[in-house]
């Protein structure tokens, strides 16, 4: 008996002590929307869980085997106790109860997290290998960057164009993949002002780990100036356009802009430079080269380089105009 | 030379060798008469690999002469019912031989050199991720058509997979050496289906190993479409490899199942079966049913690539997600695949050292099997951000959660078992010990992950990778280990040194220990898994470098282990004895384990885990001499 009071009070002491130490060290990050509080809090629940069960077997193990080892001298054998059907119904009955009131909060939880504000902003995300992209259908916007109001429940309806990627802000806590050929939906309340980053969570391919974007939180004038600013601004110079686009489809995700090694040849200075190509022959990159390069990238590989590797697809998803503005960016790049 | 070529590994590989050169030539010859493609990446189109490498696998089985037997029963001829091959000496091992023992030891030596491929993978990227940045898988740096990122993501991919083959094969080779022994039976049902179980296993790692050189894939272990569709060819090389090894499962699981239900020895009805033996029972229960899924689903996708059958292509009307249901089905359960034996292991060996019976033996047995059962209906938590039908998360929570009950039953009972011994602890005890510990932090770190809630901020974490190693390193690699030094002495006859095990106990538990919480504390704070880089703004730096040392101290550890493996064959201590005085009948046979196991059948006349109790016995090695039939 007296075992078992020690025992008892170790555990609680031991429940508390390092429930106390996982919630001091910090364990997860700023709480930046709505739903991180209600996630939060059930993550609270499940530490305090961790806590008492991790207390209950360990203490309970290590007082055990102090206090029954083998002591010097000693021989034969421990106790005949072949089991308890009272206590084994007590910890398989009281478990089940526990998980059953776990699902169900955890199922109060998910409610809280997916709650809809029926005025909630729309934003369409779409992303590929490797780079978001985010428009707002009610101001035609384009960015980037994701720009969010406080306050205000934001709807991402979102896409992949072609494997795989899942949104993830670790602020905001909620994740969804984008399944090519399915919109999936995700809602977000921020709740601080501030700057947090977007980082792709399913494996994507080789650029995977650098997939991220900024997200910006603004007050809800400061956006609206945004929006603003960005819809009324019109682009004249097709460099400048060109260097948007190349952002927006992810172009400069594999061609660095600088000289720089990435998955794809560089731009840089590659406009009129000769280019040795995988068969041997080489050319000179002229307009035409690149136009070729873009809308059917595998019938001329770059020495070096792999065919399939880059998207077929650039031909349908860009317009003649725009074609004609990434090249005018290349050719800017000397 | 001649003598060289008989060992069956030798032939098989040269077979192999040359039935993938044929596979190859036949395909690419079609080909060129159909005038379609016969070049491609390198070399040869890919439908050409994918043939030459599956003939080259058949081939194998061919040369190594596993099918020998089959062959000769077809043309009506009749063989040995057992060929008598100990006189081969430690030939045999590299032969197919039909003795369940040697089988077990081929299947233990495989797995160990596929953990040092996966452990080795692991130590690279690990490297890597030693500070932010890249060190030296970097874009400009090219190996076998990768790119240092795509490298980085073909190792990491091949850790995964490589050590799930790996561990595959470490339970089949506890399972194919001890569960003969424990039920009293001269060998296996099925000793020729037992043989090709084992020899399957190799060409698939060859062909899973032959990947990282034709390309390598950039997917995970998980393989998800799209992205496996369109990678290189290393991907069909990773596929095929899996799929071969399923076979392995399959029927050792068969084989397994069989042997339990008709070969006890007298006397030992279910419930007086060892305890590992019901561990066995539950986790082939699992591999016979659910293996083939997993080899549908890569299957599909290889069809999807090689004849554009758009099963996972939404172009084609195909969905993504379905892959991702077949995936799981198979490779949620696969996981208490790799732990029920390690957790049986630990109830099996726990009372020897404790000196007193297993604490509520009907109720551990009851306890795999329900994990078993529960663990087909909780596939979806792997999905809970994927995308599939929402209204499918809450039940999928509550099936997930439901499995911490049988689980928390293994605990208490460990514990109860535990309380008011005469506890000793030679190695194997504390690999028992550290076990328990290591698993309870992989269980308690379980319940955040199927709230559905609080995993759409931990799904694809390191937080995952952090939990999932503590379950296969509680459930597997340290129960692993212990039975590794508790059977040593019935294998050679000899035990492994003992300060050599503790050097290696101490130095991978705490090693470990870091490792694991440390990879959970980054991944809460936002490190996605399956990256090569992180933001250095994180501040992970520091963690990732303790990571990355503790990574070396296990390989370390490993390395000692090893040492002690190989110089206590010759070397080691006399152990021809009860060495751990266990009264499991294995340890009343002499050690080495003779040939033909037990003289005569034995009879079981008591309870297994009877310690403390005076003038009883499990078995009665003398058999049926009482009644007088023998």
């Amino acid at each position: 008996m007296k075992h078992f009071v020690i025992i008892a009070i170790l555990v609680v002491v031991s429940t508390f002590l390092v429930n106390t130490g996982l919630n001091s060290i910090g364990l997860l990050p700023e709480q930046a929307s709505a739903q991180s509080i209600g996630i939060d809090r059930l993550f609270g629940y499940h530490i305090w869980m961790i806590s008492f069960l991790f207390s209950l077997i360990v203490v309970t193990l290590v007082y055990g085997l102090i206090v029954f080892r083998r002591k010097k001298g000693e021989t034969g054998d421990g106790a005949h106790i072949e089991g308890n059907t009272g206590l084994e119904i007590l910890w398989t009955m009281i478990p089940l109860l526990v998980v059953i009131y776990f699902a169900y909060i955890g199922a109060q939880s998910l409610g809280e997290t997916r709650r809809v504000d029926p005025t909630a902003m729309e934003i369409k995300v779409i992303a590929g290998q490797w780079y978001w992209r985010f428009e707002y259908p009610d101001s035609g916007v384009v960015s980037t960057e994701l720009y969010l109001p406080v306050d205000q429940q934001a709807v991402l309806r979102m896409e992949s164009l072609d494997v795989i990627h899942s949104f993830w802000v670790p602020e905001f806590r909620v994740k969804q993949d984008l399944v090519p050929g399915q919109v999936t939906e995700l809602r977000i309340t921020p709740i601080a002002l501030g700057e947090y980053k977007v980082l792709c969570s399913e494996l994507c391919g080789a650029s995977h780990a650098y997939m991220n974007a900024r997200v910006v939180v603004l007050s809800a004038e400061d956006f609206d100036a945004w929006i603003t600013d960005q819809a009324s601004t019109v682009i004249e110079d097709p460099v400048v356009r060109g260097k948007r686009l190349s952002e927006q489809n992810g172009c400069i995700a594999c061609h660095s802009v600088d000289g720089s090694q990435k998955i794809g040849p560089t731009w840089a200075g590659l406009y009129e430079s000769e280019v040795p190509l995988v068969d041997g022959s080489s050319v000179i990159a002229d307009e035409d080269f690149l136009l070729r390069s873009i809308v059917d990238p595998n019938s001329q590989v770059v020495e070096g380089y792999s065919a399939g590797v880059m998207p077929a697809t650039y031909g349908d998803i860009l317009d003649v105009t725009q074609l004609g503005d990434i090249i005018a960016y290349i050719k800017s790049l000397k | 030379m001649k003598k060289f070529f008989s060992l069956g590994l030798v032939r098989g590989l040269v077979f192999e060798l040359i039935g993938t050169a044929l596979g190859i030539g036949f395909i690419t010859g079609i080909r060129a008469l159909m005038g379609l493609e016969t070049k491609g990446a390198f070399g040869f189109s890919e439908p050409a690999w994918v043939f030459g490498a599956l003939l080259g696998a058949v081939c194998f089985m061919v040369g190594v002469g596993v099918l020998r037997d089959w062959f000769k029963w077809a043309r009506g001829e009749e063989t040995e019912e057992h060929h008598d091959d100990s006189h081969l000496g430690w030939r045999r091992y590299f032969g197919p031989s039909l003795d369940h023992k040697v089988i077990g030891i081929q299947y233990l030596i495989t797995a160990l050199v596929l953990m040092v491929f996966g452990g080795l993978f692991a130590l690279i990227f690990r490297t890597e991720l030693a500070k932010s940045g890249l060190q030296f898988l970097t874009t400009t740096f090219k190996v076998f058509d990768q790119s240092g990122l795509q490298l980085y993501n073909t190792l990491m991919s091949l850790h995964g997979m490589v050590m799930i083959v790996s561990i595959l094969l470490g339970i089949a080779a506890l399972m194919n050496y001890a569960v003969p022994l424990l039920i009293g039976a001269r060998d296996m049902a099925f000793p020729r289906l037992n043989a090709f179980s084992f020899w399957i296993a190799v060409p698939a790692g060859v062909i899973l190993l032959s990947s990282l050189f034709l390309g390598g894939f950039e997917t995970g272990w998980t393989g998800y479409p799209p992205l496996s569709a369109r990678a290189p060819l290393g991907m069909q090389m990773f596929f095929l490899g899996v799929s071969l090894a399923g076979f392995s499962s399959i029927f050792g699981a068969l084989n397994i199942i069989v042997t339990v239900i008709r070969m006890r020895a007298p006397g030992m009805n279910p419930f007086r079966m060892p305890i590992f033996v019901w561990a066995a029972i539950a986790t082939s229960i699992i591999s016979l049913t659910a293996t083939q899924l997993i080899g549908l689903s890569f299957q599909m996708v290889m069809f999807q690539r090689l004849f554009g059958v758009g099963f996972f292509d939404p172009a084609q009307g195909g969905n993504p997600v379905l892959f991702q249901h077949l995936f799981w089905f198979y490779s949620h359960p696969a996981v208490y695949v790799f732990v029920l034996p390690g957790l049986g292991l630990i109830s099996e060996l726990l009372p020897v050292f404790v000196r007193k019976p297993l604490f509520g033996y009907k109720w551990v047995a009851m306890s795999s099997l329900g994990i078993a059962l529960v663990g087909f209906l909780v596939w979806g938590h792997h999905m809970f951000t994927s995308g599939m039908a929402e209204y499918l998360r809450v039940p999928f929570m509550y099936s997930t959660l439901l499995v911490a009950v049988p689980t928390g039953v293994k605990f208490f009972s460990w514990v109860g078992t535990v309380w008011r011994g005469k506890i000793e602890f030679p190695t194997p005890m504390l690999f028992i010990l550290a076990g328990i510990v290591v698993f309870l932090l992989g269980g308690l770190t379980g319940p955040p992950n199927a709230t559905v809630s609080t995993d759409l901020h931990l799904h694809d974490t390191y937080f995952i990778v952090g939990h999932f190693h503590d379950t296969m390193f509680g459930g597997y690699i340290f129960p692993f280990f212990a039975a590794l030094y508790f059977w040593y002495p019935k294998v050679t006859g000899r035990r492994m040194n003992e300060v050599l095990g503790k050097i290696h106990f101490w130095l991978m538990t705490p090693s470990f220990l870091v490792l694991t919480l440390a990879m959970m504390r980054v991944g809460l704070l936002g490190m996605r898994r399956r990256i090569a880089d992180y933001d250095p703004a994180l501040g992970f730096d520091p963690s990732h470098l303790v990571m990355t040392i503790a990574g070396f101290l296990i390989a370390l550890s490993i390395l000692v282990f090893f040492i002690n493996l190989i110089y206590s064959v010759k070397r080691g201590e006399l152990a021809t004895g009860n060495l751990w005085n266990s009264r499991s009948p294995e340890w009343q046979a002499p050690s080495p384990m003779p040939a033909h196991n037990y003289e005569q059948p034995f009879e079981v006349v008591g309870e297994p885990y009877d310690y403390g109790l005076p003038g009883s016995a499990y078995v009665n090695m003398k058999g049926n001499d009482h009644d007088g039939n023998q």
